[in-house]
């Protein structure tokens, strides 16, 4: 019985594959549920987000099975099995419980460290347990991984840098000013980039926010869109003087912010410091605007650099998360371990209590000479022998650490796999 | 007369070199332990400071400010204090990596360059008292002034030159450097002018007048004049941002000024023994 993994993500397929094998979160339980009812996994749980798809199960270790999960994805999705040639991937075991915590901890991840990927996978498990796919195995193994999730941002700063344009002139925003709840914000120009700090600054609690665009629908659109304000292109001026942040990325070769203008600007807010994101190409304003005093002037280079070496740092945060992902795989080994040996040793006890009634029932005569209470002590004794035998044995299994290969030794020498002991007097032990 | 082993101020120095080791760490990795190890070891050290401190005073029997090495030992314990007030007040804790190698430093001079021999001072009374540690607790504040004011300075250059670098992310935005820079020298003023209107009484007691024209105090009223400056222009449309905080780190020289060279050379009747 052991984790097993199949799926397909961003490194080993193309969007065009990865569109064909999305599951819906319906599609995912259903599917999940399907792989259960058809018993090709003891547990199922799909994880399916725009960068991969994956099926997470229990199974009996057996490649008949896992052939099984492979036909039922192709049919699932309705996609030839030599399509999928190479873009698959199989785990089993320690390399699956590995894989899914580098998933949770975002290293796995299109974007290093990206933080969404928790919340998709803390989601995937709750509905799928909600559904009752899961079990003790995969309930252990995604909380586990929930927890790493967790560790891994916590305790290393994978995820604290920015990784977008817009993002890193949002950190600085931060960096400059603190909590933006108590700041005010303008985005001149309602484009794709100016909507894109517009959102960036809604998320960040921005406190006030202002879009002007030349052309005003624009700018009521996104201003709708963000909660911000709609404001008039003549205006510009104004807004200069009001907000502390100010982006611009607006079409046209002229400055749309000049020297001139901001320093009028300066002189009505009473010099508070002002933070200009210039996003637009070529550039919106004046770059002599950045010697004004108390003004911090960037553009999309200065932004894109920041970038560049925040990714370095990530990345230098790599062996970091590894170990935290290491320390967890052992843990969950562990528990795994223990967990096998100890249902390997309640299945041994059943089958030995199995065996002494098969063996009282055959000599049901003999036994019958004694009265009835002496036979249930004769019994009891029998039970007495047999938790003794095992006691010592059974502490010894759980304290090793290679339990779970010695539980399955103990299987294959007791056949607990093999064909079920009938209790006598059932209709197959008569048969037998 | 002999003192005792400073037992208590080793056990203080290596309480403050573990928090120091741990605020640093805080600084350059996550994760909560660090700062919260910090903060703790910072109480304990600060306790164990404290009994340094009441072993050395009963030693001469008297508060332990009447050398500069007791003074010194004194100024160490209100900059760890002032800075631990600052760190619960404004729930920061990346500034203790800062902070604490001065009092570290403070310390470290005390224990190194400290005679196991200090003099019997004569008593002065508890008014007396409250001057100098008034005093020195303004001292301490108008330090960690200095130090947020500068890594305020720094910040606008790594800002301002578009090189931000790693070391950035890490300290605390410079708003918020603002108000705590802003907050010390408050503290510090109200300090000293507490600690000063404290030394018109003692003066008033010793020689019948309320003010002496020694340097010590000539140089206690530019203190006065140039933090109270800052505080001014902290806010005014002209100076607000760097240059109130270029303003409040030169200010500091004068304190450096009237700690070490009108202390020990150029006052009179507020010379170290």
């Amino acid at each position: 019985m052991s984790v097993y993994l199949l799926g397909v993500n961003h490194r080993t397929a193309g969007v065009h594959l990865r569109e064909r094998l999305h599951f819906s979160q319906q599609d995912a339980l259903h599917a999940a549920g399907e792989l259960r009812g058809q018993g090709l996994m003891m547990e199922a749980l799909v994880l399916s987000t725009c960068n991969r798809s994956e099926i997470y199960g229990v199974v009996m270790g057996n490649e008949e099975s896992e052939a099984g999960v492979e036909r039922f994805v192709c049919s699932f999705h309705g996609v030839e099995p030599a399509h999928l040639n190479g873009c698959l991937y199989r785990r089993r075991g320690r390399e699956a419980v590995t894989h899914l915590f580098r998933v949770a901890a975002g290293l796995d991840s299109m974007m290093l460290g990206e933080a969404e990927i928790l919340g998709q996978v803390r989601e995937s498990y709750l509905a799928a347990q909600r559904e009752g796919l899961t079990g003790p195995v995969l309930n252990r193994l995604f909380q586990a991984s929930l927890e790493v999730g967790k560790r891994v941002r916590t305790e290393t700063r994978l995820g604290a840098q920015a990784m977008s344009v817009p993002a890193a002139a949002m950190k600085l925003a931060e960096q400059i000013f603190g909590d933006l709840k108590n700041n005010s914000a303008a985005v001149l120009g309602a484009g794709a980039m100016g909507a894109k700090a517009a959102r960036h600054l809604r998320n960040r609690g921005i406190g006030r926010l202002w879009v002007a665009n030349r052309t005003p629908e624009r700018a009521r659109q996104l201003a709708e869109e963000t909660g911000g304000h709609p404001a008039p292109w003549e205006e510009v001026p104004d807004l200069l003087a009001k907000a502390d942040i100010v982006v611009t990325s607006v079409g046209g070769s002229d400055w749309t912010l000049t020297r001139e203008a901001l320093a009028a600007a300066m002189h009505t807010r009473g010099n508070r410091q002002i933070f200009l994101i210039d996003l637009g190409v070529p550039r919106n304003i004046d770059p002599g605007i950045a010697e004004i005093y108390n003004v911090f002037l960037y553009g999309v280079d200065d932004l894109r650099e920041i970038v560049d070496q925040n990714r370095q740092a990530r990345e230098n945060e790599v062996p970091g998360a590894e170990a935290i992902i290491a320390e967890h795989v052992e843990k969950f080994a562990a528990w795994q371990s223990g967990s096998e040996a100890g249902a390997t040793l309640a299945e041994l006890r059943q089958k030995l209590r199995l065996e002494r009634d098969l063996f009282a029932g055959n000599r049901r005569e003999e036994l019958e000479q004694f009265p009835a209470a002496e036979r249930e002590r004769i019994l009891a004794l029998m039970d007495g022998l047999m938790e003794h035998l095992l006691r010592e044995p059974s502490e010894r299994l759980m304290k090793n650490p290679e339990a779970r290969e010695r539980a399955i030794f103990l299987r294959e020498l007791f056949g607990l796999d093999g064909p079920r002991i009938h209790r006598p007097g059932t209709r197959q032990g008569r048969d037998e | 007369m002999g003192t005792p082993p400073p037992t208590f101020a080793y056990a203080a120095a290596a309480l403050y070199a573990a928090s120091l080791a741990c605020y640093v760490r805080k600084l350059f990795a996550e994760g909560k332990w660090a700062g919260r190890a910090a903060s703790l070891l910072l109480i304990a050290a600060l306790v164990t400071h404290y009994f340094a401190l009441l072993q050395r005073a009963f030693s001469i029997h008297s508060v332990p400010y009447q050398d500069i090495y007791g003074s010194t030992s004194l100024l160490a314990w209100f900059l760890a204090l002032t800075y631990l007030s600052l760190e619960f007040f404004h729930r920061e804790r990346a500034m203790g990596a800062f902070a604490l190698p001065l009092v570290l430093l403070l310390l470290g001079l005390d224990l190194i360059v400290t005679p196991h021999t200090a003099p019997r001072a004569p008593a002065r009374g508890s008014i007396f008292a409250l001057h100098v540690t008034t005093n020195i607790l303004a001292y301490s504040a108008f330090t960690i002034s200095f130090v947020f004011s500068v890594i305020y300075l720094v910040q606008d250059r790594l800002i301002r030159k578009r090189r931000p670098g790693a070391m950035l992310w890490r300290l605390p935005p410079m708003e918020d450097l603002e108000r705590m820079t802003r907050n010390g020298v408050r503290v510090g003023l109200i300090a000293m002018i507490f600690g000063i209107g404290m030394g018109m009484v003692v003066d008033q007691r010793l020689t019948g007048q309320f003010l002496s024209l020694d340097p010590k105090v000539l140089i206690s009223f530019l203190m006065l004049a140039c933090y109270s400056a800052y505080l001014w222009v902290a806010r005014s449309p002209a100076w607000r941002g760097a240059r109130a905080s270029l303003l409040c780190a030169a200010s500091y020289f004068v304190v450096v000024f009237s700690y070490t060279v009108v202390n020990l050379y150029l006052s009179g009747f507020h010379r170290f023994y």
